[in-house]
């Protein structure tokens, strides 16, 4: 019988099985941010240890940074202390710091697929709930709390349980207007925020299978808001590609061998899985979320659900998330008036993200209506580079965006990027949940950056396809 | 302190909802700091305001309940955010919280609690709605979690919880702390790392 990638990368990694029933895996990369690594050091110092495999762990900054200017020192002394932490304890340990003025800066999750560090048949930790998104190249990728960052330092492992398998087929095409975003959206609405505790999820099926890297990502992203603990495509051609040449991708002779290595970890055709899902992608259209978690969703065209329409215990939440969002049920979600727009987040802050909506831009003279204020924040510095040698930038501005600096932004707000009081984002991160863009009262709508784009234009939620005529 | 976590006794207090996310439990702001030292009174602050805005007092503010050890909650608790810092922020409110009881868990948040040593098990929807009654009615009843017996009890009657055989097992023999464990297998680390062609063959060199 043959076995999927989970239980294949799973067991390659196996140092053994612990007393507890648990297993200790080894981890082929760790990557650290600011955030969640301080306490780790601190502790590995206390307790005299070295860090085991500085070669296979790599740091940035992120969360904290501001993002209208990287300038020394921080305006805010608890973000400069956290930045000269990393410092430190990358020199003190022998750890490569992609910092901002290597040009390597960036959000960590899209700074390790940039720099070829993401590869197959890998596992790879993070202190990070996102680290998912690494699954895109079929590497087995775990968000971890900050004593399991002390233990990969100290140990380069990990406790790990055996989780089940979910296949999640999305077959046919999309429809034009349609992206990676409202895939993972449509998914999480239809199995739930919780549909995927005890589950890795396994994302294939035509749609997947035509996906860009970078779509991959985005959706891979966003397992963990399904509740999965990770998410991960097949590698194939297409990883493949996007991996050669990348700096810390294989390269000459050791190409070859990677290969090899690659297609064996790769699901076998006739693999079990605990669970099957199939959906269609004729299906799905754009998602907009409404309410205060990422399953609470609908399509463009669809209105505020009725509390009758979930289970009884769910009824609770949903009243919770009319109260804080102001919306009724019955009430259409297109129309509804923004105040920030929000383009980038380990979600959405990579370069097709912003091509995406640049291709649609150009040409036409779109505005951000006057009451939005309107951000995108690229990524990393690479992505930043890359948008300016495009000429994205000026796109951006002369529609009234503000163009800023690599970093998390406002997706969760350690960072001056905040929204205030009440207000309403219409934004391509990841998290609606309260308080989560840095106001305690304020609400975010996800949505993927076109339809983003498109409601910082209109001033209000809208469907992207009719305001720039896709068909 | 004895690392054993066997049976926990305490008075408990109920925080409702499901999809309680780890942002709610410990907001961003606080995740600015180098240490989890005074994490502790920011634990659900966001929704503590709020509800006091609207002239509602959140459990956490409800002196009734500010001894309690024990924190009840109900499905999925902890999603979203990897952040140690919300079982941190919780092990250092008031006295202290030494084991949750829920009726589901997210998967990062449970394994952060087990590295801290905070048992979470679960019960299901009838008798989380039973204990969270029997809490509410009367904040002084003292309810023990016991790890061991796997059960949860209150004054009117003991309820079963289901926590994975291995975790129990870790917390009887307090050996939840795992780096030691983890280190003493230094050489099978190095046996596995070798054993993978791309840990042992193509090295993190950087080209170009």
């Amino acid at each position: 019988m043959g076995k999927n990638l989970y239980e294949k990368v799973f067991d390659l990694h196996t140092v053994q099985q612990l007393p507890s029933g648990n297993y200790q895996v080894l981890m082929g990369l760790h990557l650290i941010h600011e955030v969640t690594s301080p306490q780790a050091f601190a502790m590995l110092r206390e307790r005299g240890l070295d860090v085991m495999h500085p070669e296979r762990t790599f740091a940035t900054v992120d969360h904290i940074i501001p993002t209208h200017s990287q300038g020394r020192p921080l305006a805010d002394p608890v973000a400069e202390k956290m930045m000269q932490h990393v410092e430190k304890n990358a020199a003190d340990f022998g750890v490569t710091y992609l910092g901002p003025q290597t040009g390597d800066q960036g959000i960590v999750h899209i700074v390790g697929p940039e720099k070829g560090l993401t590869q197959p048949g890998m596992t790879i930790c993070c202190g990070d709930s996102h680290t998912a998104t690494h699954g895109a190249f079929g590497a087995l990728a775990f968000g971890i709390g900050t004593s399991q960052v002390f233990d990969v330092l100290a140990t380069q492992t990990l406790t790990l349980s055996k989780l089940k398998v979910r296949r999640i087929e999305v077959n046919g095409k999309l429809s034009p207007g349609v992206y990676s975003k409202d895939v993972i959206l449509y998914i999480i609405e239809k199995l739930g925020v919780k549909g995927g505790v005890g589950y890795a999820y396994e994302f294939a099926g035509e749609v997947f299978e035509h996906f860009s890297m970078e779509d991959r990502m985005t959706a891979c992203n966003m397992a963990i808001e399904g509740g999965a603990r990770c998410g991960y495509v097949n590698p194939d051609q297409i990883t493949y590609d996007y991996m050669r040449g990348r700096r810390y991708a294989p390269k000459d002779k050791c190409w070859n061998k990677a290969l090899d290595y690659w297609e064996s970890v790769k699901s076998d055709a006739d693999a079990l899985y605990d669970d099957c899902v199939v959906f269609r992608g004729e299906d799905i259209e754009p998602v907009v979320t409404w309410g205060i978690t990422p399953g609470q969703s609908t399509s463009i065209n669809g209105t505020i659900p009725r509390k009758a329409d979930f289970p009884g215990h769910e009824q609770t939440l949903i009243q919770e998330a009319y109260d804080y969002m102001g919306f009724e049920p019955g009430q259409p979600i297109r129309g509804t008036k923004i105040d920030v727009a929000f383009i980038g987040s380990c979600t959405n802050g990579r370069i097709s993200d912003f091509e995406s909506v640049v291709e649609l831009m150009r040409g036409g003279s779109f505005k951000v209506a006057p009451h939005v204020r309107a951000l995108v924040v690229p990524g990393s510095q690479a992505v930043k580079a890359e948008m300016i040698r495009r000429g994205y930038d000026q796109v951006f501005s002369d529609a009234g965006f503000e163009f800023r600096e690599a970093g998390c932004s406002m997706c969760l707000a350690m960072n001056p990027d905040k929204l205030q009081g009440r207000e309403i984002s219409a934004s391509s991160s990841n998290r609606n949940f309260k308080g989560r863009q840095g106001s305690p009262t304020g609400r975010t709508l996800l949505m993927s950056p076109v339809m983003v784009a498109a409601a910082a234009i209109e001033g209000e939620v809208t469907d992207a396809r009719e305001l720039f005529s896709i068909d | 302190m004895d690392p054993k976590r066997i049976k926990m006794t305490g008075k408990a207090i109920s925080v409702r909802g499901n999809d309680v996310d780890t942002d709610r439990i410990i907001p961003a702001r606080y995740l600015k700091c180098v240490t989890f030292d005074g994490l502790g009174e920011h634990a659900f602050e966001d929704d503590r305001a709020q509800l006091r805005e609207m002239g509602q007092t959140h459990p956490l503010d409800d002196s009734r309940f500010a001894e309690a050890e024990i924190l009840f909650v109900n499905k999925n608790f902890g999603c979203g955010s990897s952040r140690e810092h919300a079982p941190q922020a919780l092990m250092r409110w008031g006295l202290g919280i030494k084991a949750i009881v829920g009726e589901s868990f997210a998967e990062i948040f449970f394994g952060n609690c087990v590295a801290l040593g905070i048992p979470c098990c679960v019960v299901d929807e009838a008798t989380m709605d039973e204990l969270m009654r029997e809490n509410e009615s009367d904040a002084r009843t003292s309810f023990v979690v016991d790890i061991e017996t796997r059960e949860v009890k209150g004054n009117r009657r003991s309820y079963p919880v289901t926590i994975p055989a291995g975790v129990r097992q870790q917390f009887i023999d307090g050996r939840w702390d795992m780096t030691a464990e983890l280190l003493a297998a230094r050489e099978r680390i190095s046996a596995t790392a070798s054993s993978l062609p791309y840990f042992g063959g193509w090295k993190y060199t950087r080209y170009g």
